[in-house]
This record gives C-alpha cells, structure tokens and sequence, in this order.
C-alpha cells in the first residue's frame, strides 16, 4: 500500500511540475474568459480612427441624412462620378458613396467606392441609414394617399415603430416534489453538450496520457526494474490514479479560475453597458441613437436572462456529476489505454488497439446531439445505462434533470464496468509489458488473457 | 547451507517451453553463474525467481522457506533490459526506486549519497538522465540494485554497456558483496567473467539444465591431459619420436619456436612425456591445457544441438 502510494506520487508531481500542465492550466480559462470579452473589447476599441466618407448623391433624397457619428464623417459632393472617382483617389478619405439617379422608384442601390475592404460597421451603418430613409419616403408616400388630418397623419407615422415586438417565452418545469422551476431548454442544451465534450476531451486527453506513461516505461525499460520491486497492477494503478488526481487538479483549478474570471467579467460588463448608451445620447442626435439604444436595451434583457438561466442551473449537482462521471469515465477507459499502451513498442503502432476505445466515444458524442433534443427517450435511457457511453451521455442528459433511480443505477453500473475493464487490462498489462520486439495483434492479446 | 533453491521449474509459453524441469541450489555467499546461448530460458527463470512471472510447475525455496512476495525486500536485481525514466532527474529516481525497495527516505538519502560518491557520479545528482551517457546510467540501476542490502543479489547480464574500467570496478563490488555475506545469481554470455567470478554454474540450453557444479569440478572434469609444449632445436614431425602411446593433435611453427599439443593416455603423468621428449629437444615451456569455461560452453551446446539433430 505504501508503494502504490509512492507510484501515485510520483505519476503526480511529475506531470503537475511539468511546464506543459501549468500553461494548459492558466491558458484554458483565460482562453475561455478571452472569447467573451475580447470580441466586445475590441470592438469598442478598433474603431477609433476618423473616416470622411463622401457621398455623391444624385436623387437627393439622402441630403444631410447621414449624420456623423464618433468616427465616420460624411461629406457631400456634387459632381459626375468619374471626377469624384478622380478625386477620391488623391482625397485620402476612405469611401465614396455613389447613389445612382433612379428614374421612377425610389434608389434601392448604392455602391461604395473605396482602396480597402470597407469594414462591416460601416457597411450596416450606411445600409441602416438608406433603409430607414426610404422606409419613410414610402411611408410618406403611402399616407399621402389616405388623404388624413394632421393628428391621425402622426399617428400613422408612428406605426412602423409602435407595432415593434420581441416576444419571452419562458418554460417552467413542474418537478416531482411540485415545485415549480424555471427552465432554459437552450441552456441545458448548450451546458449537457458542453459537459459532454468536456468529459470526452479529458478522457482522451487523461487517457493517452496514461497510455504514453506506460510506453514510455516500456522503451525506457525500467518497467522491468519496478515490477521487480511491485507489482505490475500496483504499477498499473498507480500511474492511473496519479494522472486521475493531475486531471481532478487540473479541472478544479479551470472551474475557480473560469468562475472568478466570468464574476469579474460579469461585473465589468455590467458597468460598461450604460457607459455605452449614454455616450451615445451625449454625442449623437435623435434618430439613429434612439434605436440603437432600444437594441442595447434588448441586449441587456437578454443578457440578464442568460445570467438567470445561468443561476436556475444547480451547479452543484452539476460539478458534483461531472466529477463522478469524468472519475470513473477516465478510470473505465484509463484501464484500457494502459492496456494499448502495454501491448506496443511505440506510440506509433497503438492504432489498431485504439480503434476498439474510440468508437464508443465518438459514438457517443455523435448521439450526443440527438440526445438533447430527446433526453428523455428510450436511447437516451441505454446510452447513458451502458457504461461505455455512459460518462458522456450521462452529463448531457443531466441538465435536462434526469431521475434519481436512473442516475444511481448509471453510477454503479459505471463503477461495475470500471472494476470489470480493470480486471481485464491488469491481464494484458502484466504481460505486455515485458514483450519486447513482438508485434502483436488480436489474436496474441486473447492469449494474454487466458494466460 | 543453500540460500536458493528451486525444484523442478517447468514453464510454457502460448507456443514454446521456456523451462523444463530446471532445478539448482545456490549455497549462502556464493557467486551462482547462470550460462545458456540466447533464448535458452535465462531470463524466464530469472523473472521467476523474481516473482515476475509464476511458474507452471515446481517449488522455490528462500533461506529454506517457501518464496513468497515478502522475499522481495531481500532481492535485487539488475534485470538484462533495464533503463531510466529520462525526463527525471538521477538522484531523485534514485530516491523514488530505493523507496520502493522499501528504505525509508532518510536511510535512502544517506545510502545513496555514498555509493554515489563511490562511483563518482555525485555530481550528476541533480542531471536529467537523458543527459547521462550508457555506462553512468549502468552505474546508477547498478546502485539501486544493490542499495537495500539484499541477502540475495540477481544479475541479468551486468556487465553489458560497460567499458573495461568499469567492468572491473563492478567485478570488484560484486566480489566485494559476496564477501560481505550476500549471495549472488548472475546470468552471462562473457565466459571469462564466469571463470573470474563463479563459484558455481548451471548450464541452460533450449530450456533443459544441461550442466551444473562448481567451476574448479567442472574445469577438472573437462580436462583432456593435454599439454601444450614449446620447444627449439627440433626440425620434422614429432610422431617420428613420440612414443606410441602419446598421440600429437596439432603442431606448427612460430617465428624460431615451435608448439606442440599432446595428448596423454588417461593415467598417464605428464612426466612421462617429458622423459620421452628431453633428449631430442629443447623444451622452452611445459603446460597442461586447461579448458576455459568457454570452450566448455561451446562444446555442452553444440553437443546438444547434435543430439537434437540426431535424434530428428
């Protein structure tokens, strides 16, 4: 017991100490905090530089229509195209707008002049404004018909904006206990394919791990000098555990780190809102500011809402699961790569063995994606009974709620098929692991077995 | 009294026997040479010995006690493919496989601290092994092997990947560990080490024990009464001077000396040649010619082939 205790040591501090862990460590949850906040950073950020853009008009309908904004100036020219187009190039501003005469409807085309890709602010920027103008000269247009008094002539014009709607559906789960509970489908659907593909990831990742471990015992050949001191399963079980703990740190690590960087997030994210849409109304005039407040406003409702969805998820349950059946989804496949390892002089020649270890799991992560949308379905049942699908399928029906019965009888079953993929890996480890320049096949490992 | 024994191994694999009935005794501080060509089943037994692998049949003996796991901490061995972790360092691998002999960490610092200073490798405690050449990395499992004190030393091969000097200064250890009580089993193919170190061999071939005594016996019992005579001041076939009795197997000329190998009756003392040769030459050297453990070897093995081949 001592020993096994030693081995497990060892297995650990090797990997946690390597420079490779730290990084993974650090860069996973930065990584993740990254692509929140940078997309929103930068695009504050980005668009500091003053662009002129000239417009040279010939309907005359978009005359001082386009007002400037922080960073786009607009200048009207009045001459032909070809001399604007001469102009624009020893100008030096970035784009000319062209807006060819139409003879009886009104423009719906326009074209942007300009040396480099226009970026796409720009582009919807303009796009809103000649939309809404046109939109209001139809408008106009069409009212002009009904012949109506100046009261209900405002009225009308204020159709378009008064009949805007944005519906929120929000589903409530009625749970055994008669409690009722709010629930986010598309949340659970997001986190059980998320906790899905993470378990799938750390077994691979955790599983070839242990799988290099014992290959590199095997080519280094010092596996003989310590199973003449343990035995090969101490060894075996050993290096699993250890690399079991590398992967529990790892992981505990990731999820305090990614949960202060979002609180963090979340907390400057909240400031930076009414920031935003203030600066707006202080350096911009009615029209366009006035919307683009609404869409902030949509967006913080919907950003309040997945932060609710995100909280009505108990995460306790959900760390709680995860850790089990990331555990014992690594142990059940850990045995087996260990195994592959055993039977190989080198990394390169694992393909054959891996073969029968992966198809389960992309089998699963495949079903996956049916499962979220039917978790409660009789393959979602077996899937997430049987053992080697069970980790992966488990975790994406668990947000969904899933039965106590079914979850404890998932447990054991994966805790069975752990001691069971055990047992039968020690078997072609113990031999494997001291045949040397033997190329093994199926055949030779069913030997091993009965040996 | 016999430290080792065992009793009628017998091991097969899936396609082959390994082992076949092989019984030896290794008495307390002696030095057990285990000789066979490649693939005799040396390493099989070695591994069962160790408790690596179990045998089909037979009995195993510690101190006269049945061997059982427990044995382990009074075992070394230095196994034929044996290698480092290479990514860690020397003297904390060292550390970590002492432990698992079973030195608690305090006795294993101290211990290896002054082997390691003994073989002048301290200064590479704190080097990755990858940056260590073959021969110190020897020296490292070499140390390892031997640092629990074990009552029972086992060598497979130890002397490959070694250069001359350190050939000789394992020699020494091992003589030295003999002498400080421990008992040692070591597996070879390098006969004149056998001859330098053994007090005792066993002769394995296509997994049957073939020979098996003490060195000085077996050399005795190999013995032809054949003497090697060099001499001068005689030109012509030694036959046409030589008593009948004594029969010439070779003789040829080097430089002015000329050698000649007789062989003599059983019974026969050397003396007796001697008388016949004097008065016709002058006799520079006189030697019995003793078999070395190499040609012993080689004459056990292909007699074995043949016999295979005959009875076929």
């Amino acid at each position: 017991m001592k020993k096994i205790l030693l081995i497990i040591q060892r297995e650990y501090l090797t990997r946690v100490k390597k420079r490779s862990f730290i990084i993974m460590t650090i860069l996973g949850p930065v990584l993740m905090a990254a692509l929140m906040i940078v997309p929103i950073y930068i695009a504050q950020l980005s668009d500091s530089e003053k662009k002129v853009i000239e417009i040279l008009d010939e309907t005359g309908i978009f005359f001082n229509k386009f007002t400037n904004t922080d960073n786009i100036s607009f200048r009207h020219i009045f001459t032909d195209l070809q001399t604007a187009k001469n102009n624009f190039a020893e100008s030096g501003d970035y784009a000319l707008l062209y807006i060819p005469k139409t003879q009886i409807a009104l423009p719906t085309t326009a074209i942007l002049y300009s040396d480099i890709q226009p970026n796409i602010n720009v582009k919807s920027y303009i796009k809103r404004v000649m939309v809404k103008e046109i939109e209001e000269q139809k408008l106009i247009i069409n009212i002009n018909k009904l012949n109506l008094d100046h009261k209900d002539r405002e009225i009308a014009m204020d159709i378009p904006n008064s009949i805007k709607t944005s519906i929120n559906l929000s589903t409530i789960k009625i749970t055994e206990e008669g409690y009722e509970e709010k629930t986010f489908t598309e949340v659970s659907m997001v986190l059980g394919i998320f906790s899905g593909i993470l378990i799938y990831f750390f077994i691979f990742l955790f599983g070839a791990q242990v799988m290099r471990g014992v290959i590199e015992e095997k080519t280094s050949r010092i596996v003989e000098v310590i199973i003449s001191s343990v035995k090969p399963f101490q060894l075996m079980m050993g290096k699993i555990i250890g690399i079991a703990f590398v992967g529990i740190t790892q992981l505990l690590l990731w999820i305090v780190l990614t949960f202060s960087i979002v609180s963090i997030f979340q907390i400057s994210f909240a400031d930076k809102l009414p920031v935003k849409s203030t600066e707006i109304l202080s350096t911009n005039n009615q029209l366009i500011p006035a919307e683009q407040l609404q869409t902030t406003n949509e967006n913080t409702d919907e950003i309040t809402q997945i932060f609710e969805a995100i909280y009505s998820i108990n995460f306790g349950v959900m760390i709680l699961s995860f850790l089990f059946y990331f555990l014992f989804g690594y142990l059940l496949y850990a045995a087996l790569f260990a195994a592959v390892g055993s039977a190989v002089d080198s990394e390169a020649d694992t393909q054959q063995f891996m073969l029968p270890i992966t198809i389960p799991l992309i089998f699963a992560i495949i079903m996956a994606q049916f499962i979220i949308q039917n978790p409660e379905g009789p393959v979602s049942f077996w899937l997430s009974i049987i053992p080697l699908t069970s980790p992966i399928i488990m975790m994406v029906r668990i947000p969904f709620g899933v039965s106590n019965v079914e979850v404890i009888l998932s447990m054991s079953l994966l805790v069975l098929g752990f001691l069971g993929t055990t047992w039968l890996a020690a078997k072609i480890y113990r031999t494997g692991i001291l045949m040397y320049g033997k190329k093994v096949n199926y055949k030779e490992l069913w030997k091993w077995l009965k040996y | 009294m016999d430290l080792f024994s065992a009793h009628n191994i017998t091991k097969h694999f899936s396609n082959h026997t390994a082992l076949n009935k092989v019984s030896i005794s290794v008495s307390e501080q002696s030095i057990f040479g285990l000789l066979g060509p490649n693939g005799a089943g040396k390493t099989t037994f070695l591994r069962i010995i160790n408790q690596i692998t179990a045998p089909d049949e037979g009995e195993l003996f510690f101190s006269g006690k049945k061997l059982t796991p427990k044995h382990i901490e009074q075992i070394g061995y230095l196994p034929e493919e044996r290698g480092l972790y290479k990514k860690m360092k020397v003297g904390e691998q060292a550390l970590y496989l002492a432990q698992l002999k079973g030195i608690n960490k305090k006795d294993a610092i101290k211990k290896l601290k002054y082997w390691f200073e003994k073989f002048e490798i301290l200064t590479w405690w704190n080097r990755k092994v990858e940056e260590l050449s073959k021969g110190m990395q020897q020296k490292v499992q070499f140390i390892i092997t031997i640092l629990h004190e074990p009552k029972l030393l086992i060598f497979d091969e130890p002397f490959s990947g070694f250069d001359p000097i350190n050939v000789n200064l394992i020699k020494d250890e091992i003589l030295k560990l003999r002498d400080n009580g421990s008992t040692i089993i070591f597996s070879t193919h390098n006969m004149a080490s056998v001859e330098e170190l053994c007090d005792h061999i066993a002769l394995i071939d296509n997994s049957i024990k073939i020979l098996d005594g003490k060195v000085k016996d077996i050399k005795k019992e190999y013995k032809s009464n054949t003497y090697e005579v060099v001499y001068t001041d005689f030109i012509g076939n030694l036959n046409s001077i030589l008593d009948n009795n004594f029969k010439l197997l070779e003789q040829n000329q080097e430089d002015d000396l000329y050698k000649a190998k007789i062989k003599l009756p059983d019974e026969t003392r050397p003396n007796d040649l001697l008388q016949n040769l004097m008065p016709h030459l002058v006799i520079n050297s006189f030697n019995e010619i003793i078999p070395t453990m190499n040609d012993i070897f080689i004459a056990k093995v292909k007699k074995n082939i043949d016999a295979k081949y005959n009875n076929a």
